[in-house]
């Protein structure tokens, strides 16, 4: 059982970190190759408190409001941005982010913070939280996607000048994307760091942060459900297979690129065109 | 009653090209003017300084008595612009219905949350629908606007702009693209708007329609007003035919 828990509580804080990502990338149209530098603002942040013995239910909310500050800042940063020039800017943020860590004596320095204590929800109980989290974000992504919120960052994902024409402050609801985005990676952050027990700079880094694009490419792109199965098959897959553990970055790259290659709108788009062929037949 | 529209003395350089040379227009409420001149004269890019997607050097331009030079294009927008582009951009995942809809929505994407607290888009659709019929785009509102050609596109452009129900309407090259009988139909449909109140800048090279809808007309030739006034007075003065004619 134990060993089932802990691949459940894994694949729930991957989808939630997943779909955090997808709500900036996949929804807003912005780039992001920095993203778990927020998780670990997150994580670090939880990580200190608990060992501060502070609850778990009380650092998550913290640790969301530090990772979306740190948000809105980078968000106001790379607001003058565009594409390729996002990318380096939010690569810049990462490496940013994993340099200052390492210098820092009260954040652990390269050992990092470990012997974090358990909360008192057990394990049981924190796989449901994580669930429960992501299960949450998932219905709020789902109910974005329907609404206007949804409709206007599909016009901004396709053309932010027309947005602009269209009476669109597109400034407005990208920092709106940033600010949802990088506080729910800091969700995600908090909880990875009770689940492991232990934070580090490495943990964070542009291998995370391309790790968790690949889960929004291979899912497809702005796709909830996409997104939410490629996360919870590809955090699990190392786990389970020892040769994708030792080659992570490679595996995750390969998957990136392919599918950026053969299938651009990821897996939903496969299933989209093979429902869409059973159907006109 | 202030003028709708007022340009005073704008002046635009790309490096060191002049592009527009301190020109001026007043425009007053209910007036449609047709805005001529060569190619290059600069009256795509005076219309983008009256929207803020160009920063003029010199120069300022007001909107019912208010000053727009600080305000971000969408900001212009909300306060009574619309523009219909030379050079079409329909949001290309989106159907032709969807593209004015997501316009005809504007008090609901003021910002992010009001939008997040809106679902229902069937109203939008609604008047999108209507808009779309038209300007005779009846038939393709379901379409990719990939798949269209140019001619529905310009038309996308000033279904789009009316969905946002301007004050003043900029329209620049409307029937670019279009048949004869589809930019006559069009140019009508500009005229009826104007009859009905709505005030219209209207920049075209099909001259024989401007001619037949619009009252007065607006000169530009090498970025600098040329002329302003009645239409049929203005396009027999020498100069004016010199700017559109004498180059060669
Ligand atoms: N973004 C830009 N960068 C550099 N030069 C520009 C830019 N936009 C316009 N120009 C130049 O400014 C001048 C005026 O261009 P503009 O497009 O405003 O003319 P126009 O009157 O709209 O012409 P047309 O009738 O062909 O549409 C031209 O010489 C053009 O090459
Ligand atoms: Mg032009």
């Amino acid at each position: 059982m134990a060993y089932e828990i802990t691949l459940l509580t894994t694949m729930a804080i991957s989808v939630l970190f997943a779909l955090s990502l997808n709500f900036i990338t996949g929804f807003c149209g912005q780039i992001s190759l920095g993203h778990a530098a927020f998780m670990g603002v997150g994580a670090y942040t939880a990580a200190t408190m608990m060992k501060a013995s502070i609850s778990l239910l009380f650092v998550i909310p913290v640790a969301a409001v530090f990772a979306g500050v740190l948000g809105l800042l980078v968000g106001f940063a790379s607001l003058r941005v565009r594409h390729d020039f996002l990318a380096i800017t939010t690569m810049g943020v990462v490496f940013l982010f994993v340099g200052v860590v390492r210098q820092q004596e009260f954040l652990g320095g390269e050992i990092g913070i470990s012997g974090i204590q358990q909360s008192v929800l057990g394990r049981t109980g924190f796989m449901l939280l994580c669930v429960v989290l992501a299960g949450v974000f998932a219905g709020f992504s789902l109910l974005v996607k329907r609404s206007w919120l949804g409709f206007v960052f599909d016009s901004i994902a396709d053309n932010e000048d027309v947005s602009q024409v269209l009476g669109i402050d597109v400034a407005k609801y990208k920092l709106f994307a940033f600010v949802v985005g990088t506080a729910t990676a800091g969700t995600a952050g908090a909880l990875y760091a009770q689940h492991y027990r232990f934070v580090g700079p490495d943990s964070f880094g542009f291998v995370e942060s391309i790790s968790v694009l690949a889960m929004v490419v291979v899912g497809g792109i702005g796709s909830v459900w996409g997104v939410m199965f490629a996360a919870a098959v590809l955090s699990v897959l190392p786990l389970l297979i020892q040769f994708v553990d030792d080659y992570k970055i490679l595996v995750y790259s390969a998957l990136l690129f392919s599918m950026m290659r053969f299938s651009p709108d990821g897996l939903a788009g496969i299933v989209q065109r093979l429902l869409n062929r059973v159907r006109n037949r | 009653m202030k003028p709708v529209l007022e340009v005073k003395n704008v002046t635009v350089r790309f490096g060191g090209v002049t592009a527009v040379d301190d020109a001026s227009l007043t425009m007053q409420g209910g007036d449609l003017i047709g805005f001529v001149g060569p190619n290059g004269a600069g009256k795509t890019t005076l219309m983008r300084v009256i929207t803020g997607i160009v920063r003029p050097h010199e120069g300022s331009v007001w909107l019912e008595g208010k000053d727009l030079t600080k305000l971000a294009t969408n900001q212009r927008i909300r306060a009574g612009l619309a523009l219909a582009q030379q050079i079409v951009q329909p949001l290309r995942k989106m159907s032709l219905l969807e593209n004015v809809a997501l316009a005809c929505g504007f008090s609901k994407t003021a910002n992010p949350f009001k939008a997040l607290k809106s679902f229902d888009k069937s109203a939008e659709k609604a008047t999108a629908r209507e808009l779309l019929r038209r300007v005779g785009l009846q038939d393709v509102v379901d379409a990719e606007p990939s798949k269209l050609p140019l001619g529905y596109l310009k038309r996308l452009e000033v279904a789009r702009a009316l969905a946002l129900k301007p004050k003043l309407l900029l329209l620049d090259e409307p029937l670019a693209g279009l048949n004869q009988s589809e930019a006559s139909s069009l140019a009508d449909l500009i005229k009826t708007l104007n009859q009905d109140g709505l005030s219209i800048l209207l920049i075209e090279h099909n001259l024989r329609e401007v001619l037949r809808i619009c009252p007065q007309v607006y000169v530009q030739d090498l970025g600098k007003s040329l002329a302003f006034g009645n239409s049929n007075e203005i396009m027999n003065q020498p100069e004016v035919i010199k700017a559109y004619l004498g180059e060669s």
